[in-house]
């Protein structure tokens, strides 16, 4: 039974009443297009009209969507020959994060990716996709594998975010984190990152350092979650939907502050209604953006990923408000 | 050595009956409970003579605990946040900072500049918590960026004295990118071959300890401080389980292998200078 978002639930009504005309077609022999075509023509209103007014909170609902394509998923429709290599060889390999050779267009690439479970089995190993330090660490040895092998670096982003755990910290899982963020700022390759469903905070930036920086229509990416911001601005967990608003997290708000170069657009009522569709849109993103990064040199990778990322801010100096 | 000898000094009064100290002299100490003069505090550079406790410093007191007299010079002091994402709509990101600012005669929650420590330059970098808690927005990552690449373009060693309860909320996520720009700029200056030295002072949490604050060659606290990535609240929780004795303390990380060292304030200025001499052939 897939799971159905409470704003989802009018557009899923729908399409059971189809589903049962058309059950009812077959069994009894009736020919009932006339009222199927109709309903059809509803279902491809009421969901336009649904997408174009989702509020954060909703898009954030839908980024969270037990549905949701991960990036696993979109590994087995863009990649071939994927080889995962494990571990960060020094405590654990940490299935949060998980990544290997893989070929693009028959390209050879490195890919990264957070790793969400289907099921209480598939999310005790990847630990809900909330890496501890041992995934950053098994991520920057990839990276710089793929550095020295001149391949180009994708890494889908899909977390809650890092583990906030005992060992974690014990571990110095921010200092994984910085040094990823350190680190991915000298590799001479091409990098490109795609937060595909939620990007939590420094969970997702320790592997979102890229030369672009995409982002999915439904995704979203924060500082903080909306539930948590919630909790210490509002005092209040009834305000998350406030706080969502207020974040600025939605795809659309990151391209207006430019901290993304680009939204992946999904199949019409979301990526979870058709693997195939959302990840053909996403691998022609990707084809797009690395065709146009291969005709950069080196030296060349590296200023861009410098200079994107220096221009990230805004503030008031006397001249006026930069930038 | 008195650092901080603005207020006359109570050298010879003896302690009178609670009720006859007036009100602001004196506190209780949060460490060990003793009544302390605050005068007493202040010439002890804030920290409790009895217990050691060690009270936060304004910027401006750990500059010159730091750096030789006169001889800071700040950089881009005209920097100032601005509500880009008019959070919630209601100017409470305005209203927070002007607070903050009436509070504590600073701009922002950072003052940087270039300094001298017995006669050796350095590009020094100061967090105040009393500013938003030392949040990291646009204006603190934009000036540790500046700072850092001064500090390549001039050739200097790196020193910064963190403080932060975390991300400025109120910028969303050009809060979080500052964690990415301030370390672009710190991957320039450490393939330099250019020292960067970290004084972690309490509390030093979550972007700023994910960023910055654990990029130096050195890894400095003060001692007692609280030093981690999550919060304890939420890592209890999330774990659902006691957390172990001082855990995230800057003593319990030492033990873990995460700091170089634990320095009590009194000793701090000797030891930075010290870490200075000997780093002095990478530049
Ligand atoms: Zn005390």
């Amino acid at each position: 039974m897939p799971a159905v978002l409470e704003f989802e639930k009018s557009l899923v009504e729908l399409e059971d009443k189809v589903r049962q005309l058309r059950e009812y077609s077959r069994s009894q022999g009736v020919d009932v297009s006339h009222g199927i075509g109709l309903l059809e023509d509803r279902i491809a209103e009421t969901q336009t009209q649904l997408f174009a007014n989702l509020t954060p909170w909703q898009r954030v609902q839908l980024a969270r969507h037990p549905d949701r394509p991960y990036p696993k998923d979109y590994f087995q429709r863009l990649l071939t020959d994927f080889l995962e290599l494990h571990g960060d060889r020094r405590f654990a390999d940490d299935q949060a994060i998980i990544g290997g050779f893989a070929k693009f267009d028959g390209e050879p690439v490195m890919v990264i990716g957070s790793q969400k479970g289907r099921n209480l089995k598939e999310n005790v190993r990847s630990n809900f996709g909330c890496a501890n330090p041992e995934g950053y660490r098994k991520a920057l040895r990839l990276m710089q594998l793929a550095d020295k092998a001149k391949l180009p670096i994708l890494s889908f982003v899909d977390t809650p975010g890092a583990y906030p755990g005992i060992g974690g910290e014990e571990r110095h899982v921010a200092e994984a984190i910085a040094v990823n963020l350190r680190e991915m700022f000298k590799f001479q390759v091409p990098m490109i990152i795609v937060v595909v469903g939620e990007g939590g905070s420094g969970g997702a930036l320790g592997i979102g350092v890229g030369n672009r920086v995409l982002i999915m229509e439904n995704a979203y990416y924060s500082v903080i979650t909306p539930e948590g911001c919630a909790a210490i601005l509002w005092r209040d967990a009834s305000a998350t939907p406030q706080a969502a608003e207020a974040l600025k997290l939605t795809s659309a708000d990151l391209l207006r502050l430019k901290l993304v170069d680009e939204i992946v657009p999904e199949p019409a009522g979301g990526a979870h209604r058709e693997f195939d569709r959302a990840a053909e849109l996403l691998g022609q993103a990707i084809r797009r953006n690395l065709q146009e990064l291969r005709a950069l040199s080196p030296a060349e990778w590296v200023a861009q990923r410098y200079e994107k990322f220096r221009r990230m801010g805004v503030f008031s100096e006397p001249e006026g408000i930069r930038p | 050595m008195s650092l901080f000898k603005k207020r006359a000094q109570y050298t010879i009064i003896t302690p009178p009956a609670k009720k006859e100290i007036p009100a602001g002299l004196w506190l209780k100490c949060k460490g060990c409970a003793t009544v302390i003069y605050k005068s007493k505090l202040e010439e002890n550079l804030q920290v409790c003579p009895h217990c050691e406790f060690h009270y936060p410093l304004t910027a401006a007191e750990r500059i010159r605990l730091l750096s030789d007299e006169a001889s800071f010079v700040e950089m881009d002091a005209n920097l100032t946040s601005v509500d880009a994402l008019a959070f919630a709509g209601t100017g409470i990101y305005p209203q927070k900072l002007a607070e903050s600012t009436a509070k504590t005669g600073m701009t922002d929650a950072i003052v940087t500049g270039t300094a001298a420590l017995d006669g050796r330059a350095m590009a020094l970098g100061v967090m105040d918590f009393r500013f938003l808690g030392a949040s990291m927005g646009s204006v603190v990552g934009e000036k540790v960026t500046r700072l850092t690449e001064r500090a390549t373009q001039e050739r200097l060693p790196l020193v910064i004295a963190t403080a932060s309860g975390g991300a400025r909320m109120y910028e969303g996520m050009l809060s979080l990118m500052q964690m990415a720009k301030t370390s672009a700029a710190l991957a320039v200056h450490q393939d330099a071959g250019l020292p960067y030295i970290v004084i972690m002072t309490h509390p030093t949490t979550a972007g700023v300890m994910a960023s910055y604050a654990t990029l130096g060659d050195l890894l400095i606290s003060e001692p007692g401080a609280l030093i981690g990535f999550a919060g304890p609240r939420v890592i209890k929780q999330t774990t659902q389980s006691a957390l172990p004795p001082n855990f995230q303390t800057a003593e319990f990380v030492l033990a873990k292998g995460l700091l170089d060292r634990v320095v009590p304030r009194s000793q701090l200025r000797r030891e930075l200078s010290l870490y200075l001499q000997y780093l002095a052939q990478a530049k």
